[in-house]
């Protein structure tokens, strides 16, 4: 079938997908945005984290099909151009990045929630961020580029 | 496969009953992980996130099948605070986002986790085909190990849920607060006005279930007109009751005995701080005190 989707702001058409097929495989193998990671397939890790309709989800638990007319943005529509989003600057800066696999899914989740809770606590950090794992244990790190983004708001 | 589309219920309905074998999916998080991992490879699915009449709530309470967990808990905690409480130990926030309670009811597992809250609170599931509506009450909407009384041609409309009477509590084990599946669960719910309570098991028998037994023993024991601090005995053997109520297996995620011993530690510590709320309404104060 054929899906229709505003991908980062830009009007997008994927042909040939799969009725079963999730929107996280339609990003990275139709629209080459291999931003969103895939990994455990089931919602477990957070790693394919993407808005749609401004509401972050597990791309991987999404039908490609569902998409169709609504508005999707991954990591790669945070950057405004080579300027980075000040939650990926924050990242980078203090360090919460090891092997970097979970770093888009979590970018995405602490960007959502410093849009709703600008000065969270790190309770609000730890329960926002709960449905992202980091294999490399970096927590500490991702913490501290939460706290540091929300500093500079 | 056919991926359908439908933009109204009764859309939704006609193609049910011509296509039976379709899935119906929300929001996808116990249908795609089917898919992805090739469990499941239906004819059709029938995508039910375009219907806005199943995402919206009616005063009374009916709430829409397809209304997501974290508007459940952001705008029906107040009236609802047995099913928002469960619906905050679902999943994370990605899951809670689109999750909905009709999901839940559909898949039918034992250990979903408003389940309890539903049997607990005399939930009605409203579900519908082209031959009509029919209104199941949650006691008779579980069947067994993933199935329930729907038919091939129907789907899971709305659930029926009034504002609370009383204090509600619901408890659930799991390994960490987030992103598990219960290894048991309990719904108190008291009716004061109708000296009654609500009380069921969820992750530990085939289906979710009401503790009868339990219900009747405080029923009886409970002064809701003059309440009085509760004695330990009736805790305890409340809690004793519950877990007669459970009939659970040995899985990975915990053994038959660890579920019956903490069913009854959830009984009692619900039932302590159901108890303590309805204390501090009556006699406006009170300190929350350990089970």
């Amino acid at each position: 079938m054929r899906v229709n989707v505003r991908v980062n702001g830009e009007q997008r058409q994927a042909d040939d997908v799969w009725e079963g097929e999730s929107l996280l495989f339609m990003l990275r193998e139709r629209l080459g945005l291999p931003g969103s990671k895939n990994a455990c397939e089931q919602g477990e890790c957070g790693s394919c984290t993407v808005y749609l309709d401004n509401v972050p989800v597990c791309a991987c638990l999404v039908a490609a099909g569902q998409a169709q007319d609504r508005e999707v943005r991954t990591v790669e529509g945070l950057a405004d151009g080579d300027a980075l989003d000040p939650v990926q600057e924050a990242f980078v800066e203090a360090g919460a990045v090891q092997c970097g696999f979970c770093t888009p899914g979590l970018v995405v989740a602490a960007h959502d929630l410093l849009d709703r809770v600008p000065s969270p606590s790190d309770p609000e950090i730890r329960e926002a961020l709960a449905g992202n794992l980091c294999r490399c244990t970096g927590y500490e790190k991702i913490l501290d580029a939460v706290r540091l983004a929300a500093s500079r708001r | 496969m056919d991926f359908l589309r439908p933009e109204t219920l009764a859309e939704a309905l006609e193609l049910k009953a011509s296509r039976p074998d379709a899935v119906p999916i929300a929001g996808g998080t116990d249908v795609m992980v089917e898919l992805n991992f090739d469990h499941r490879r239906p004819a059709a699915l029938l995508d039910l996130t375009r219907i806005a009449e199943l995402r919206e709530w009616t005063d009374g309470l009916r709430v829409g099948s397809g209304v997501p967990y974290v508007r459940i808990i952001d705008e029906l905690g107040s009236q609802l605070p047995g099913l928002a409480m469960a619906a905050r130990t679902v999943g994370s926030p990605q899951i809670r986002n689109r999750g909905t309670v009709g999901g839940n009811l559909g898949a039918a597992s034992p250990a979903g986790d408003t389940h309890p809250v539903l049997l607990a609170s005399d939930a009605v599931i409203e579900v519908a085909s082209v031959r009509g509506t029919r209104m199941i009450p949650a006691a008779d909407f579980y069947l067994g190990v993933k199935r329930n009384a729907l038919e091939p041609d129907e789907l899971i409309v709305a659930v029926h849920l009034a504002p609370a009477k009383g204090p509600q509590q619901f408890s659930k084990v799991g390994t960490r607060n987030a992103m598990v599946i219960a290894v048991c669960s309990f719904a108190i719910s008291l009716f004061p006005a109708e000296n009654r309570v609500g009380a069921a098991v969820g992750s530990a028998a085939p289906t979710p279930r009401r503790a009868h037994e339990a219900e009747e023993f405080l029923a009886s024991e409970l002064d809701f007109s003059s309440p009085q601090p509760l004695l330990d005995s009736v805790k305890r053997r409340f809690g004793e009751l519950v877990s007669e109520a459970a009939s659970p297996i040995d899985d990975v995620r915990g053994s038959a005995a660890y579920r019956k011993h903490a069913l009854a530690v959830m009984a009692r510590r619900t039932l302590g701080w159901a108890w303590q709320e309805l204390l501090s309404q009556k006699n406006g104060g009170g300190e929350r005190t350990c089970a």
